[in-house]
């Protein structure tokens, strides 16, 4: 793919190199990552997507709140899930939706970022949501748009994906209540995933009790201590009195080289299924950003028994993502 | 200046009850505006006895100024807990001033169904309306100055009164 990107250098003076995600009167104007966020904030928009939820059970699903509002869905990496529900989240609130494919689009016939990015401001947008296989991408665009657009992060390279931790820490939230209690376990290829890296921030800034992440040394970054987790290689010792699980999908795609012998090998080891499942809490949970890879790691009884709130995920990132697009694109100052 | 709450609950609830006799409106509902508006719903659903249970309504969706006030942090969410299809709807308010608030659930309630016929309750009507919206029935009528409002606080107990606004 010729994107011509290059990769942003963060002001090594900055103080605080997440402060680009607040406008002056301290607002939430873009959202990149959960870091510099802060609780006050999660809690915010975890606060304002609950209040959503009553709008996608009623028979008119839409409110007038961003009304005549453009946003602009730019993917540079293909996504099925996340791309439909930001613009149903979008279309939910009244605004006008543009999608934008950019893998096979103009950047294929040498158009540079920034150019395209200027294109599509003339167009009036007031909203990015960005995808890029590389990490950064979110933050760079957001440092160069016009003053008046936001920019919110629809996955960066294995950098970060916040709103997909936030509507899993909702779903936690509206099943578990407090995090304190809770044992949270993010299993498998936690290397490659933005994923997991946001969702281990959203966790801790929410003070869980504990997150555990489990997997073999080869698909651990280096230094995942650092980053605030307890590490297992072993899913027996992992799961012993964990509330939930979080699955990850096996990112073939990114894997270079033989970070793993073969694919049974992992689902024997590291695939949860309803023996392995038995290991945690009794009324542990069981979640997964999508899309799942059913025998690779995770068992189709379990992805569709009763522990699974997978679906449930799908449907509470609808109103997460309205809460982030409303928070984003609304007052600047508040009286 | 303002009469005392009691006395104005139960001038609307008299009014409302009238209307119920009379049969200009058939085995109402009441909704509620939050927050002043549900306190002073609350007492006219107890003192009316109406069955279906009282319906909330929070317009923080719905408001026209959204792009200058924002979004408030801890929207409740709006609950009716009854079908509106084809129903006599009492929206209750506590203060009507520019009339904006009453539009904005107005369009709520219609996302919600095609009520037959909606009534405007409040407990005070001041001057100041911004459109074409009046009051059904109303405990008091107040004439303000421009940097004067009502402000009630509640639930317990129901308190109104008069502020000026200070001049930044």
């Amino acid at each position: 793919m010729a994107v011509h990107f290059v990769r942003p250098k963060l002001p090594k003076l900055a103080p605080d190199p997440w402060a680009i995600q607040f406008d002056q009167d301290g607002n939430l104007k873009h959202l990149l990552t959960i870091e510099g966020l802060g609780p006050q904030w999660v809690k915010r928009i975890l606060d304002t997507a609950e209040g959503f939820m009553s709008v996608t059970d009623r028979e008119i699903k839409k409110v007038p709140l961003l009304r005549g509002r453009t946003v602009v869905n730019l993917f540079f990496e293909s996504s099925t899930r996340t791309r439909t529900t930001f613009e149903l989240a979008a279309k939910r609130l009244s605004a006008d939706v543009l999608n934008i494919n950019l893998s096979t689009s103009a950047t294929n016939k040498g158009e540079s970022l920034l150019d395209t990015l200027k294109n599509i401001e003339a167009m009036q947008a007031d909203m990015f949501v960005v995808r890029h296989d590389q990490s950064g991408a979110a933050h760079y665009i957001a440092r160069h748009v016009a003053p008046h657009v936001s920019v919110l992060n629809a996955g960066d390279g294995r950098h970060a994906h916040p709103t997909q931790a936030l509507l899993d820490a909702f779903t936690i939230r509206r099943i578990k209540g407090d995090f304190a209690p809770l044992r949270v376990a993010i299993v498998g290829d936690i290397l490659h995933s933005r994923v997991a890296r946001s969702q281990i921030h959203v966790l801790n800034t929410l003070n869980t009790g504990e997150v555990r992440v489990i997997a073999p040394r080869t698909l651990l970054p280096n230094d995942v201590e650092k980053l605030g987790v307890r590490v297992f290689h072993n899913m027996r010792e992992g799961l012993k009195d964990v509330d939930v699980i979080i699955m990850l999908r096996l990112q073939r795609e990114r894997m270079e080289g033989g970070l793993l012998p073969s694919e049974q090998e992992f689902f024997r080891l590291y695939g949860l299924t309803e023996k392995k499942l038995e290991w945690a809490k009794p009324d542990a949970i069981v979640m997964h950003p999508g899309p799942i890879n059913r025998g690779v790691e995770i068992d189709s009884r379990v992805a569709d028994g009763p522990q699974s709130v997978i679906l449930q995920q799908v449907s509470n990132g609808i109103s997460v993502r309205m809460a982030v697009m409303a928070l984003c694109m609304g007052a600047r100052s508040e009286n | 200046m303002i009469e005392s709450l009691d006395t104005l609950l139960d001038r609307l609830g008299n009014q409302l009850a009238d209307k119920i006799r009379d049969g200009s409106l058939n085995e109402p509902v009441m909704v509620g505006i939050h927050t002043g508006g549900v306190w002073v719903a609350e007492r006219l659903h107890a003192s009316l006895g109406l069955k279906e249970p009282l319906g909330k309504l929070n317009i923080a969706f719905y408001r026209d100024d959204f792009t200058t006030i924002g979004l408030h942090p801890q929207v409740s969410p709006s609950l009716l807990p009854f079908e509106i299809e084809g129903r006599d709807i009492i929206l209750v308010d506590d203060v009507l001033f520019t009339g904006r608030t009453i539009r904005a659930a107005l369009n709520e309630l219609f996302d919600y169904g095609r009520p037959r016929k909606v009534l405007l309750a409040v407990l005070f009507e001041r001057d100041g309306r911004e459109l074409p919206i009046q009051a059904d029935v109303y405990g008091q009528r107040l004439e303000l100055t421009a940097d004067q409002q009502v402000k009630l606080t509640g639930p317990e107990p129901l308190l109104a009164r008069i502020v000026t606004r200070k001049e930044d």
